[in-house]
């Protein structure tokens, strides 16, 4: 495998473009777009040649790694490396932005103010973080990460979002700044561990299998678990997510909703479970719980909301709380499952959510009841909606449904109850998905919708890689579990968790020939 | 890959559904051939692939093909396996068929329609979810067939999607339908618990080690999901709203093909049902409620396609009582599948006729002697009228009889369930008969009722050609039985009377059914135009027997004030207590609102509480 520094170049070429789309002249905004938009793709390329290069098999648990000695008296590193689950977050990062930047495209001239460069720029700077904190192996450098997403974050909701975007900007800076501050907390306590048992180390490596008694390991385990929490969204702290999704622009929410929130779960997965197994093991009926709460309650009010943008983060705590059952459920299948998606749940919000901001910039309102008969006058929007929709849904045949399976069958393995309620929750999605279809797309045309018009050949293009993967992977999803298994099966072994087998001992006739 | 390639069945009208969707207005001019033409070259594969197997010596009559794996977890695998078996094999030629016909006659059906090239790429996605649903050799892959042909009956269901009526009814269908898809996943993560495996050889070769419970309870969740599909009870008030789709669509989809799915997965999974007496217990409960429910609906509606929706769900319920007899009546259920697909196929389509020729009035009030302006409309439904009643020789007397036959040999009670039902079937079905076809005509103004071009009653011909011979074509020349026996190893029974009593009582009780109706409505009868009031029976019956006035009270009433209760707890009580916090914060912090203004100073007090909780956790962390 060659040395070149692959996720170092992966990471810091965004924020140089960055740099660069800020200094250039002002005078000509398409120019800033398109030099945006191509700065975007050059990762894409990276990380296609890394996928090419990958070796899911590989005995090491990281792969391209990087490790140097950053704050040497503290024993923090700028480690870096990917396994399988790391490789596709970070692929589904770098494939959103240039996809939110085409749909952005006039994000800021609709808005009516604003600086187009500055719009772009915090894309690119984001997409830096979101690859570092998925590709840090040292637990110092995931915090640094971690806390840095939030500044462009806030900028993007902060100075380019609604009427109420400072007020939701700092709901979420708040709430994600609590968290991370008792993530921090639990940090130092997993230092001060490490110290005591002469590795004073943040390198992953180092801190797997630290002894600790278990009170101790309980308290940090709830320290990153609450982290993650509020990431994630779960519920009970679950409510800064609407009105971001609300007064963000939607190519913003996509990143938000698509990458960023993974990040709770990518924690639980990466961090809470192999650094504190024994916790974890003790926490995991509260968390199945709370779970299962999310998937019920998110669909439940989902269902009630009158704002389409509202609607999409509560369908979306509901599927975190798939997600999140998926991690704790300690199955090859269920941990899988939620891996894969984590990947599927960032392609789908992402084109409902482009939708809907499509929607907006034509009829300048996203509540439900300004729309009706869309299908009348713009049927190739009303139909992607409906795809969307569908997979949001977790219709077979769609990416969505084979995650949404996996963490299903992967629940029921070791709790049939709960999967059996968390699976009554595809009653829910049908109700939310399909009523905001039918009032917003049915129907004769509405008062005022005669203004929204088909499609342009731009705002297809930032759908089409969208709705392809939805139908590719729901039909072979074998390219991103090639390398989502192998690593998975390492996070069982670290967790000491094993498959249960059949109850009924199956003389395998290598099932169906 | 060869002709008769399973994958090749499914991927030609897969393809072309594609091809008509995603090249949109383009394919306008002529993407009703290519529709058709796929649909028919489908049917030439299926012809091709059961000439195959019937070539083959009886043990090895089965085309499998892997055509690749789907997902592999851990000890979890699926492959994307298809299989043509004698089973199979009499549903693709049933499928692509009466699919092929109902595609040409949507040709002149829909000439009309601005969006009649999407109505065939609907209808070839249809198509083909119908033939991976029936071709899949696991569960977990019809399972993807089953929410396929769903999202098709959706679609077409909700056609006309200006209409508000239409795109509520398609909704119905899909919630009610989720309703018994979670019965299908339920059974099939429960097969895996047990067997690892969801793959039929696999899970049907093992089930007899399975402990008993398990065993029901998998029947009862796989029962849940056939109530979905089939419109059974308690899951069939939506199948009465999909009439708001094209006729076709209900000919197709809502009569021959995907609402006998759950009778296929019934017959399907015949291993697992055969070891459990509460399983088909449950099911046989289910059929004959339904048939008599279907029936009594029928006689109530003056719609033409709702009347002939209630029949549908009748003639189901049959189907299922049949399945739920275990080996007695696997056969008959699938070969009464088979008769009604042709028959009300053939009745669906002549009611679409009759519609065409009354500028699209469904109201039989408003029709009456259209023998003579509609003759071979006439002719047709005249044969499916005499099919679907059980008169000898059509299709529908060989395949009624023998379930009436089965279910008496199982149970008193279900024999005279059923023979109650094939009366008040003479009974709606001649009402439906005379109101249309006799009597005075009660056309609106401005109507003027005539017969429909070749492309409409060339397929009406055929079906009503089907209608006529099936019945013991299939039982005598093809021998239906024979042919499905080593799938569906049928056994006989025991009638608890003398057989030569059950023809001539059967008969009878069709006949009082006709007279009845003939003196109620045909005869001289007068039949008023605006329905009269009726007696609280009919009126019951009218209102689907309650359905949607269940489904209102105890599902969306109490579902849209906890929904309304959930949205303002999360605003009023989780959002406002986090709020609070935070003001709480804030007004600590107001003193040093001079020095400091919003985001700073926010996040200074952060900061502050966050070095009091990591102060506090070192502390902790040392102290343990």
């Amino acid at each position: 495998m060659s040395t070149f520094p692959w996720l170092t170049a992966l990471l810091a070429f965004p924020l140089m473009s960055a740099a660069v789309v800020m200094v250039m002249p002002k005078g000509n905004a398409a120019t800033v777009k398109r030099a945006a938009f191509g700065f975007s793709l050059v990762p894409v390329a990276i990380i296609a040649y890394l996928w090419s290069q990958f070796d899911a098999n590989a005995t090491e648990q990281f792969q391209f790694a990087e490790n140097t000695e950053w704050i040497r008296g503290w024993g923090v590193h700028y480690a870096l490396g990917v396994d399988g689950i790391a490789l596709a977050m970070i692929a589904l990062s770098v494939i959103l932005v240039p996809v939110v930047i085409i749909a952005g495209w006039n994000d800021v001239e609709n808005r009516g103010s604003g600086n187009v460069a500055e719009y772009f720029a915090w894309f690119l700077v984001l997409e830096t973080f979101m690859v570092g904190v998925f590709a840090a192996t040292d637990v110092f450098l995931f915090y640094v990460f971690f806390e840095a997403m939030l500044v462009p974050v806030y900028f993007l909701i902060g100075r380019f979002g609604g009427p109420r975007g400072a007020f939701a900007a700092m709901k979420f800076f708040i709430y994600s700044l609590v968290g991370g501050l008792i993530m921090l907390a639990a940090l130092i306590g997993l230092y001060v561990i490490s110290s005591r048992n002469g590795i004073g180390s943040f390198a992953y490596a180092d801190l797997l299998g630290l002894k600790m008694d278990p009170n101790t390991q309980k308290l940090l385990f709830l320290g990153f678990f609450a982290a993650f929490a509020i990431k994630a969204p779960l519920v009970p702290v679950h409510t800064w997510l609407p009105d971001a999704a609300q007064q963000a622009t939607p190519a913003t929410t996509v990143l938000l909703v698509g990458v960023l929130d993974k990040v709770g779960t990518f924690g639980m997965l990466r961090l809470c479970l192999p650094l504190f197994p024994e916790a974890a093991r003790w926490f995991t009926p509260t968390v199945l719980i709370l779970g299962l709460v999310g998937i019920i309650y998110g669909a439940i009010v989902a269902i009630g909301q009158t704002d389409m943008r509202r609607l999409i983060a509560f369908t979306s705590i509901s599927h975190f709380g798939f997600i999140t059952i998926g991690v704790f459920v300690m199955t090859s299948l269920g941990q899988s499952g939620a891996t894969l998606y984590m990947v599927n749940h960032g392609f789908s919000t992402a084109a409902l959510l482009l939708l809907v901001g499509y929607l907006i910039s034509r009829r300048g309102s996203a509540r439900i009841a300004d729309f009706g008969g869309v299908h009348k006058v713009a049927p190739v929007l009303a139909g992607l909606f409906l795809v969307a929709g569908l997979s949001s849904l977790a219709l077979p045949g769609m990416s969505s449904f084979v995650s949404e399976f996996m963490v299903l069958q992967g629940t029921f393995l070791q709790h049939p109850v709960i999967a059996l309620i968390a699976t009554s929750g595809v009653v829910l999605a049908a109700t939310y998905i399909l009523v905001m279809y039918k009032r917003t797309m049915t129907g004769p045309v509405g008062q005022g919708v005669e203004v929204v018009t088909e499609l342009n050949r731009r705002e297809i293009w930032a759908i089409s890689p969208l709705v392809a993967a939805l139908l590719v992977f729901g039909f072979f999803p074998k390219p991103v579990l090639d390398v989502v298994n192998p690593a998975i099966a390492r996070v069982m072994q670290q967790i000491g968790a094993v498959d249960p087998q059949p109850r009924v001992a199956v003389v395998d006739t290598k099932a169906g020939q | 890959m060869s002709l008769f390639s399973p994958a090749l069945l499914v991927g030609i009208p897969l393809v072309s559904a594609a091809v008509l969707l995603l090249l949109g207005k383009r394919s306008n001019a002529w993407g009703h051939f290519l529709g058709t033409t796929a649909s028919i070259a489908s049917f030439g594969v299926a012809v091709a692939a059961v000439m195959h197997l019937v070539s083959q010596p009886v043990g090895s009559r089965e085309i499998n093909q892997t055509v690749w794996n789907w997902f592999t977890v851990g000890n979890f695998s699926v492959d994307v396996t298809l299989s043509i078996d004698a089973l199979s094999g009499v549903f693709i030629l049933l499928i692509t068929g009466v699919g092929s016909l109902i595609h040409i006659y949507s040709i002149g059906y829909m000439s009309h329609d601005e969006n009649r090239r999407k109505f065939f790429a609907y209808l070839n996605l249809f198509i083909a979810a119908m033939l991976l649903l029936v071709l899949a050799n696991n569960f977990l892959l019809l399972y993807v067939g089953w929410e396929g042909v769903g999202l098709a009956s959706f679609l077409l269901i909700g056609f006309w999607q200006h209409k508000n009526s239409a795109s509520t009814a398609a909704n119905k269908a899909f919630i009610l339908n989720r309703v018994g898809d979670f019965g299908l996943a339920a059974a099939v993560m429960l097969m895996f618990v047990t067997f690892g495996s969801v793959s039929f050889p696999t899970v049907f070769a093992h089930v007899g080690s399975a402990p008993g419970h398990t065993t029901t309870w998998i029947a009862l969740a796989l029962l849940l999901a056939a109530c979905g599909k089939s419109a059974q009870f308690p899951l069939q008030s939506w199948l009465l709203d999909a009439m708001e789709g094209p006729t076709p669509v209900s000919a197709l989809i809502h009569a021959a093909t995907m609402v006998t799915a759950g009778v296929y997965l019934v017959a399907r999974s015949n291993a697992i049902f055969d070891l459990t007496q509460t399983g088909r217990t449950a099911v046989m409960i289910v059929g004959t409620i339904t048939l008599l429910m279907g029936a009594v609906i029928g006689i109530a509606k003056d719609d033409i396609k709702k009347a002939l929706a209630g029949s549908t769900m009748s003639q189901i319920g049959y189907m299922m009582l049949a399945v739920g007899l275990g080996p007695v009546g696997y056969v008959w259920a699938i070969f009464h599948l088979l008769t009604h697909g042709f028959f009300k196929a053939n009745m669906f389509l002549g009611a679409g006729s009759v519609m065409h020729g009354m500028n699209d009035d469904v109201n039989m009030r408003h029709y009456g002697a259209l023998r003579k302006s509609m003759a071979i409309t006439f002719g047709t439904f005249l044969i499916g009228y005499l099919a679907i009643i059980g008169v000898p020789p059509f299709a529908g007397f060989f395949s009624k009889d023998e379930i009436i036959k089965a279910a008496f040999e199982q149970s008193v009670w279900a024999g005279a369930a059923a023979l109650l039902g094939a009366g008040i079937t003479a009974y709606y079905m001649s009402r439906v008969m005379f109101m249309t076809f006799f009597g005075k005509a009660r056309w609106q103004s401005g109507v003027h009722p005539h017969e429909s071009p070749a492309v409409m009653t060339i397929p009406l011909i055929v079906l009503a050609l089907l209608s006529a011979v099936a019945g013991y074509g299939l039982l005598h020349v093809i021998n239906l039985e024979e042919w499905l026996t080593p799938l569906l190893h049928p056994t006989t029974g025991e009638l608890p009377f003398n057989e030569a009593l059950l023809l001539p009582g059967t008969l009878a009780v069709v006949a009082v059914g006709v007279v009845l109706a003939w003196f109620a409505y045909g005869s001289t009868h007068e039949i008023p135009v605006q329905a009269p009031r009726g007696n609280a029976f009919i009126r019951a019956a009218r209102a689907d027997l309650g359905g949607d006035a269940f489904n209102q009270e105890v599902v969306i009433g109490p579902g849209e004030r906890l929904t309304a209760t959930l949205v303002a707890v999360d605003e009023k009580v989780l959002d406002a207590s986090v709020m609070g916090i935070a003001d709480t914060f804030t007004g600590l912090g107001g003193r040093f609102r001079s020095l400091q203004t919003g985001f700073t100073r926010s996040y200074a007090l952060v900061m502050v509480v966050g070095v009091i909780i990591v102060g506090a956790v070192a502390f902790l962390v040392r102290l343990s």
